[in-house]
């Protein structure tokens, strides 16, 4: 089954956003969107500097078998890049809430977070969108 | 609920993820497509591929009656337990299917797809009334691909069935209501059995015991594509004929007299030259391509028709339909940017490993 740690936010595309400090937030995909993406094996990150706003394309996941965009789930700009996942992608299947993060947001909008979904919210709409 | 195999439960019990494959629930993979993929090119790795058609072709004119339904001619399998690849083409040359079709005792059997059932059997029925000749549809027998380097010594071990490994590839023995073949649809050695429905499940579970690792259509899908081959539906259709199919090899040209299905228009489009063809394409950068992505050459536009990420590989490789005179250098647009890439000759992977240039 699923992991949703209660202290992340998430949207229903399926990103998972972590506050860190002074307003940095940290973004990855979730471990039901790993499981349904199955093996990931290249993954394409924004720049370091981009300004991006909520629900905005931000990154591109591609596993074996699809390629899916990553959005933004809060507005900001892009403050680090995991690097990492460029050589070991399978890193988002292995640790997607911890090594397997994308990127980091510095936020411009704290309501932007209270509109994510909490932990349950999430697993109850990802429930729905199972066949 | 689709259209079952005698595994389905053997499925689920492997972790199997089911999805709807041309109205049969079938396994795509069994937790990691890749280790899939990588136990075939390596070692063992086992199919159900029971959704496929069987038909056997039997009575005084089937040999003639073969002949006139394949592009390929079936007079070159000179004796029994010899296989050959074929297409089955419309009156316009358009691809109904490809098959295999194996010579048994005086009567012919032809392995289908699965999604093509009702056309090819529609298709050939059609031609069948002017024939003295019984066509068969098997659905009664199940189907195994056990594929790898290891393959053969598994079921060798398994079935205690002498003379398995000294098949040649593209040939076959029966013994009972079994029949083993030196075929596939990996690039690998290994063998296809065709058994009853009862007889499968205790097969299935005797190679999973030896090591032999369930595989499903995903590593079916990367391993195919690396080995060159053809998907029905995705790089050829009714609306594609072989010599754009890169299928030109497949068509049996002489003896002249030989009026197959399809001859008359095939020759018109070889004489007027074909304006597509089908090959190769290697991708430099760190992309995928995918399934309609845009291909752009020296001699025009083409289209991405099966693409991947190679797993044997590390990169990119597609099978792409681009104008005849394409070659060398192109670019492929993957959303919205363009990347460099190459026109090669398939197969980009024989037998663990590269052979693309």
């Amino acid at each position: 089954m699923s992991e949703f740690p209660a202290e992340l936010r998430y949207a229903p595309s399926h990103e998972w956003a972590r506050v860190e400090d002074e307003g940095v937030v940290a973004v990855g995909i979730s471990d039901h969107a790993q499981d349904a993406l199955g093996d990931v094996v290249y993954v394409e990150l924004p720049e370091v500097g981009q300004d991006v706003e909520a629900g905005e394309e931000a990154a591109v996941v591609e596993s074996v078998k699809a390629a899916s965009d990553i959005y933004a789930p809060v507005s900001g700009t892009i403050v680090a890049v995991n690097t990492l996942l460029e050589d070991a992608p399978e890193t988002v299947n292995q640790d997607p809430y911890g090594d397997g993060w994308f990127f980091r947001i510095q936020s411009r909008d704290d309501a932007e977070l209270d509109a994510l979904l909490d932990a349950q919210t999430y697993a109850e709409h990802c429930e729905s969108e199972s066949p | 609920m689709g259209n079952r195999t005698p595994l389905f439960d053997a499925h689920r019990a492997a972790g199997a993820k089911i999805v709807d494959f041309g109205g049969w629930d079938m396994p795509l993979h069994y937790g990691s497509q890749l280790e899939e993929h990588h136990a075939v090119r390596r070692d063992a790795g086992v199919f159900d591929v029971s959704h496929m058609t069987v038909i056997d072709v039997s009575g005084p004119a089937a040999v003639s009656f073969l002949r006139h339904c394949l592009a390929n001619d079936v007079a070159r399998l000179d004796e029994k337990g010899r296989a050959l690849y074929a297409v089955l083409l419309n009156a316009s040359a358009g691809i109904v299917d490809d098959l295999i079709v194996y010579r048994r005792n005086g009567d012919f059997r032809l392995v289908v797809n699965a999604g093509t059932r009702e056309a090819v059997l529609a298709n050939i029925n059609s031609h069948a009334a002017a024939f003295d000749v019984s066509v068969v549809h098997r659905g009664e027998l199940a189907m195994l691909a056990v594929q790898g380097p290891g393959a053969v010594e598994r079921v060798v071990g398994i079935c205690g069935l002498t003379g398995i490994d000294a098949l040649a590839p593209f040939s076959m023995l029966e013994r009972d209501d079994w029949m083993i073949a030196r075929t596939g649809y990996t690039g690998e050695d290994g063998v296809e059995l065709i058994l009853p429905d009862d007889a499968i499940a205790g097969v299935w579970s005797d190679l999973l015991a030896a090591g032999v690792a369930p595989a499903g259509l995903a590593a079916r899908d990367t391993l195919r594509l690396e080995a060159g081959l053809n998907l029905y539906g995705q790089d050829m259709d009714a609306k594609t004929h072989p010599l754009e199919a890169n299928l030109g090899w497949t068509i049996a040209w002489r003896p002249e007299t030989r009026d197959f299905v399809g001859r008359e228009a095939l020759t018109a489009i070889r004489e007027a030259g074909s304006r597509w063809k089908l090959t190769g394409v290697v991708l430099e950068g760190r992309g995928i391509m995918r399934h309609g992505y845009r291909v752009i050459t020296e001699a025009g536009e083409g289209t991405v028709t099966s693409g991947i990420f190679s797993p044997t590989l590390g990169y990119s490789v597609a099978l792409a339909r681009v104008p005849r005179a394409a070659a060398g250098a192109c670019e492929v647009e993957i959303r919205g940017k363009h990347w460099s890439a190459r026109l090669v000759r398939p197969p980009f992977v024989r037998h663990g490993v590269r052979v693309h240039k």
